[in-house]
């Protein structure tokens, strides 16, 4: 906090502005969570965090050390391209057990398994 | 081909990378650090090469780089178009449903590609994909036109990445 002061004006409020645009998406994404009905719609909701979201919050930390230490801290790219890999793991596993389990019970909002 | 190069730097593109992520992690090009780096992804990616992964290689950096600055594109545009989807006041006329898609894409670092993308860009995921018809199923929010999605997948997506990677 005792830095903040030594922040030029244009980089305090680019970071500011991508931290909220960061935020404001995740909480949207959350929102979403809440008011979409079916498992595989309220799937969609948190990838807005999980992409542009993370995006901008990451972008105002490589934006705001990078000012601060008068060097280039890009680490956070590693960040983004270990969520860029994994994501896709977590998401197609859930949604392949939604699949499984209505598939098993039965249920006419899913797709029949294709059949030879 | 080449034994030798081929026992030492089985995955030259993974050793690279690796070393790569050292350094970032490092934040350091001093010569300790790249020996230190260079050792670690050697020995790594000759201990992947037991788990004999399919080899492959990327063909065209250009194209890759439009690729990426073309899916960061779509990025944005999908996340505006996703909230938008959601702050709609009211319920129930979304029209979302699944969609199978069939590929002609087959390299296995393609479709891990396109699995990426698609992910990615919040509005698609990939919930399903059969090997032996070689067609992917998709769920999408916003499902009004499949023709349009279908279209969209595979002219934009699946062409570059045969491209890329086959």
């Amino acid at each position: 906090m005792t830095h903040l002061a030594e922040i030029p004006a244009w980089a305090a409020v680019l970071t500011a502005v991508l931290l909220l645009t960061g935020a404001v998406l995740t909480l949207i994404g959350t929102v979403g969570l809440l008011r979409f009905d079916s498992f595989y719609q309220r799937v969609h909701a948190p990838t807005l965090g999980s992409t542009l979201g993370i995006g901008c919050i990451l972008l105002a930390s490589m934006l705001f050390f990078s000012v601060l230490e008068s060097r280039a801290i890009i680490h956070e790219l590693l960040i983004t391209a270990l969520m860029v890999v994994t994501t896709p793991i977590t998401l197609m596993l859930l949604a392949r057990a939604a699949l499984y389990r209505d598939r098993t019970e039965g249920s006419d909002e899913v797709p029949p398994p294709p059949s030879d | 081909m080449r034994p030798a190069m081929s026992r030492w730097l089985p995955y030259p593109m993974m050793t690279a990378t690796l070393l790569g992520v050292w350094l970032l992690l490092n934040e350091s090009v001093a010569p300790g650090t790249i020996i230190l780096g260079g050792v670690l992804s050697l020995a790594t990616a000759a201990t992947l090469n037991t788990l004999g992964l399919p080899g492959g290689r990327l063909r065209r950096p250009r194209a890759a780089v439009s690729l990426l600055l073309l899916v960061l594109v779509d990025i944005v545009r999908s996340n505006i178009a996703v909230a938008k989807i959601i702050l709609r006041p009211g319920k129930g006329e979304r029209v979302s449903g699944f969609l199978r898609i069939p590929l002609d894409l087959r390299a296995p670092y393609g479709l891990a590609t396109l699995a990426c993308i698609l992910t990615a860009t919040p509005g698609t995921v990939w919930v399903a994909y059969d090997r032996s018809r070689n067609t992917i199923l998709l769920h999408i929010l916003d499902l009004v036109d499949e023709q349009e999605w279908i279209d969209l997948i595979k002219g934009r997506y699946e062409t570059r990445l045969m491209e890329l990677f086959e």
